[in-house]
């Protein structure tokens, strides 16, 4: 039970990886990148917590009550933007992909083989 | 601390935001002043950086966070010479590239020049880095920036190379990520040094190998060693020449350089009592990717793709050295990488002039096209490449192969067949467009390719071709010459051994204690490498004039036809490959390293 | 490959995928169980260090703020990146799209809620370092609170609210401020983004050192940046355009 959210962070890898070899849409595809991004967020944030620890916001807590990790908290924020960012570029690109193609299917736009 | 230390990447970072907000209300070359500025200060640092490395690493720490009791608080720079080598390298390029294309891209505003400065901070950034999840962060900034300077132009091609480069570059950094997570959940550290001395107690479990894989792989992904090689041939193919300059002289010998990097203050501490079977699977991967990458770069006509292949074959060389887990051949490959990473950059501009006179840069179509001129860098650039001493990479090379002892005495020969390839590759496309031998058609190269005239503005070029030639001229003898620089070779195999040595490097990060004088020195070039370099040259020179003048038809076989048709430009190919290979990678370290 | 050889092996792969992955994460200490030393030190330093009461806050501007100034310029590059392949390419031939919201409670609530979502993403921001917060979360909010004007009324009137240039400004300065802070330091003779300002008392709005101006200028960043994006892709969609 202790391994769970570990497990679900493998699982979600896997699956954004199923979807974006079987896609057969961009956008879809693009959105499945960000699926198996997000088994990052769910690794890192598993990663740092700490059971019945606070969070580490010391307001009104006297210091060195248990908290739990807080740079993982910023790796994740970071790679929340990360993610972001790339979803935007990536989403543009296919928006023109399908105004000179006609098309969103990866399997239909291939100009450069070989 | 030296204060030069953040600046390669400071700087162009600020200029490419200051650029934007105040960009449109500014005449339009200003964008390339600004880019032409920033990048000569950006070498010119680089190079005082590469010379104060001699004897001991330049290592930053930002906010002022240094270590307390072995614990990083804060993020570092660790600079050594191969980081501020190619730093040095990555600034020159994009001073070649401005020169080259200046005012080329003035239509778009100032937006282009914004985006090439932060690539060249990101590349910067990536190149000093050391902390992991630092490495990571500039390593997706530097594909989110790529992605748009590869996609930009109205065809379809630039943008097919751009969703390959983002995708597969993303599942790469995925990976990277992922074990990065891996790593930290161990060792609470996200400092080299400190993960390294964490783990350096304990055996290479399951955790540590499967850590090891992923944060390999996501490197190997940018440095497009096979399998995960397809996107990059794409990308390269359909960006602006000069954009290509600077994947090609310099992004992926830094994803190269960082499993280096990684490898050596991390996890050669637990992985020391599997050197062997390591040495074996890194190897062998590398001389897939060279004999690979000479092969399809020899079954080329768009000489784009053929130099995005050739980038290919003599990354695997590079990791080839790597592999071989010594200082000397780590320096070797260090060598060898800066110095053909300039001759690329400089082969890329050529093409560059070529597309500018005739429109094209195919090479069955450019037959006798060439300007006389670009046709001797051209080929001095391909002897180069084929390891013709005494040029820089046959001393890298030299060097790698000097590591090449026991079981390994066959590398000289299958580096020496790698090379031929390459080098015969880019021969026989010299003879055919600048001195109009060979056939004009050859099927077994394929059709041609859609390939985007984005070197085509809307308004007549101002850019004069002297200015053109003349830095590709300026890349190409820094490239060859590199190896010129007196104590070249013997400096960076004393920077390897400090590398290498892994409680002295981790004290001198941590601790600021500084590493012991090292009394390394570089071995004198073998005649095995003597020898070995004059037969690259000329089996390149034999093989270009067999391809000329007895054409290609002895290749039309199903295999090689098959193994062009695996470069599908379909995307969700390339991924299958990823997974295929990490999974295929994955079996060998856990059968091998346990 | 077609599809028929592509499926198979990939479901091949990814099952050794996943057993490998499964076989690193056994090697983790158990969930809840994390014992790293990078997050137990700082939980106990900061406060006294950078009388933040937001660890997080601090680690993102001050400890690890180097990784923020990479991911503050891939958010401005995502932008300049975006404009760069959609704007230029843009022919003269839009029709123009007339979506005004047809239905008056729909434009009513959303519009008298634009304000409350802006003062709320404001807030978010200014005790960012206090609370649980900051200028990328706060940010967001703020951008979403205009975008809210482009589905409470019309994209027109988002436009007019959101004019291209101007936010180009605050967007490229924002990034500009916050690595010329980090410059600054260095030109003050201290470490690069060192943290320059006095700290302040514990709790107070003026308490962090410089880590309060950061987080203004990563909001407003943030903010122009979404903003410029939303606009991006909206202009797509009310262009009309014929693929080929």
């Amino acid at each position: 039970m202790s391994y769970l959210p570990y497990a679900l962070a493998v699982w979600l890898l896997v699956v954004g990886l199923y979807g974006v070899v079987t896609s057969r849409h961009l956008v879809h595809l693009v959105v499945c990148l960000t699926v198996a991004q997000s088994s990052t967020y769910v690794l890192l944030l598993a990663v740092g917590y700490r059971k019945h620890a606070t969070a580490p916001i010391f307001k009104g807590i006297p210091l060195g009550t248990k908290a739990t990790d807080p740079v993982v908290q910023a790796l994740t924020l970071t790679d929340v933007v990360v993610s972001v960012t790339v979803l935007a570029l990536l989403l543009a690109v296919a928006v023109q992909v399908y105004v000179r193609e006609g098309t969103l299917d990866p399997d239909e736009i291939p100009a450069v083989r070989g | 601390m030296d204060v030069l230390v953040p600046l390669p990447v400071a700087l162009p970072l600020l200029a490419a935001a200051v650029l934007a907000a105040v960009g449109t209300f500014l005449p339009a070359w200003f964008g390339d002043l600004v880019a032409a500025v920033v990048s000569v200060a950006v070498t010119a640092i680089g190079v005082v950086l590469l010379t104060r490395t001699g004897r001991h690493d330049l290592v930053y720490w930002f906010g002022g966070w240094r270590p307390s009791h072995g614990v990083a608080l804060g993020i570092a720079f660790d600079v050594d010479g191969a980081g501020a080598a190619l730093g040095a390298v990555a600034g020159l390029l994009m001073a070649a590239s401005v020169a080259f294309s200046w005012r080329y891209f003035d239509e778009t505003g100032p937006l282009f020049h914004v985006l090439l400065l932060v690539f060249l901070g990101a590349v910067e950034g990536f190149a000093l880095s050391g902390d992991l999840f630092n490495l990571f962060v500039f390593l997706e900034l530097m594909t989110v920036a790529a992605i748009a300077l590869t996609g930009y132009g109205d065809e379809p091609a630039p943008l097919q190379g751009a969703l390959n480069f983002g995708i597969v570059n993303g599942f790469g950094a995925f990976f990277l990520l992922f074990g990065i997570g891996l790593l930290y959940g161990r060792t609470g550290a996200l400092n080299l040094a400190q993960i390294g001395r964490s783990l350096a107690g304990g055996r290479a479990d399951g955790l540590v190998l499967v850590g090891f894989l992923l944060v390999t792989a996501g490197f190997l992904v940018k440095a497009g060693v096979v399998p995960f090689h397809f996107w990059l041939a794409d990308a390269y193919a359909v960006a602006p020449a000069p954009v290509c300059v600077l994947y090609s002289g310099v992004m992926s010998d830094l994803g190269l350089n960082a499993v280096a990097k990684v490898y050596w203050p991390v996890f050669s501490g637990p992985l020391a009592a599997h050197a062997t079977a390591l040495r074996a699977i890194l190897v062998t991967l590398g001389v897939v990717s060279a004999l690979l990458g000479g092969a399809m770069a020899f079954l080329q006509r768009d000489l784009k793709r053929m130099l995005a292949f050739v980038t290919i074959g003599q990354i695997g060389i590079g990791l080839v050295g790597i592999g071989l887990l010594t200082a000397r051949s780590l320096a070797g490959t260090t060598l060898y990488v800066v110095s053909d990473g300039l001759v690329r950059g400089s082969l890329l501009l050529v093409v560059g002039v070529l597309i500018r006179r005739i429109r094209s840069c195919d090479e069955l179509n450019a037959r006798g096209g060439g300007l006389p001129v670009s046709g001797v860098l051209f080929a001095v650039g391909g002897l180069a490449i084929a390891g013709l001493p005494p040029v820089g990479s046959f001393f890298g090379r030299a060097l790698i192969e000097d590591g090449a002892t026991g079981g390994y005495r066959w590398l000289p020969v299958v580096l020496t067949a790698a090379s031929i390839l390459s080098g015969g590759a880019l021969l026989r496309a010299a003879g055919r467009i600048y001195l109009g031998w060979g056939a004009d058609r050859e099927p077994v190269l394929g059709e041609e390719q859609a390939s985007p005239e984005q070197e085509e503005p809307a308004h007549p070029p101002r850019g004069s071709l002297v200015v053109m030639l003349a830095s590709a001229a300026a890349l190409l003898v820094v490239g060859v010459g590199v190896a010129a620089w007196p104590g070249l070779p013997g400096k960076a195999v004393a920077a390897a051994v400090r590398t290498t040595d892994r409680p002295a490097h981790a004290a001198e990060v941590l601790e600021g204690k500084p590493p012991p004088h090292e009394r390394a020195s570089a071995p004198a070039p073998s005649g095995t490498s003597i020898a070995a370099g004059l037969a690259s040259a000329a089996g390149a020179a034999g093989l270009a004039l067999l391809a000329l003048f007895d054409g290609l038809g002895a290749l039309a076989r199903r295999p090689v036809l098959r193994l062009k048709a695996l470069h599908s430009g379909i995307v969700t190919d390339y991924v299958t490959w990823l997974t295929a290979g990490i999974a295929a990678l994955g079996a060998a370290f856990v059968l091998a390293l346990r | 490959m077609s599809a028929r050889t592509r499926v198979p092996l990939f479901l091949v792969s990814a099952a050794g995928l996943a057993a490998l992955l499964g076989f690193g994460v056994a090697g983790l200490p158990a969930f809840g169980d994390y014992h790293g030393p990078y997050g137990l030190v700082l939980n106990h330093v900061v406060l006294a260090q950078r009388h933040t009461t937001n660890v997080v806050a601090a680690v993102v501007f001050d400890y690890r703020g180097f990784d923020t100034l990479g991911e503050e310029l891939m958010l401005f590059a995502a932008v300049a990146a975006t404009a760069l392949i959609l704007r230029e390419a843009r022919e003269e031939e839009a029709r123009q799209v007339v979506d005004s919201v047809q239905s008056e409670p729909v434009r009513a609530v959303g519009l008298a809620a634009v304000p409350v979502v802006i003062l709320l993403g404001l807030f978010v921001v200014a005790f960012g370092y206090l609370t649980p917060g900051g200028g990328f979360q706060g940010g967001t909010v703020v951008a979403l609170g205009l975008l809210l004007v482009y589905l409470a009324a019309e994209h027109r009137a988002y436009r007019r609210l959101t004019p291209t240039h101007v936010v180009d400004v605050f967007e490229g300065g924002g990034a500009a401020a916050f690595v010329a802070l980090a410059l600054g330091a260095l030109l003050g003779g201290l470490a690069f983004q060192q943290n320059f300002l006095p700290l302040g008392r514990i709790g107070a709005l003026t308490s962090g050192g410089s880590i309060p101006l950061l987080n203004w200028a990563t909001a407003i960043e943030v903010t122009a940046a979404f903003v410029l994006l939303f606009g991006e892709f909206l202009e797509e969609v009310m262009v009309e355009r014929r693929p080929g």
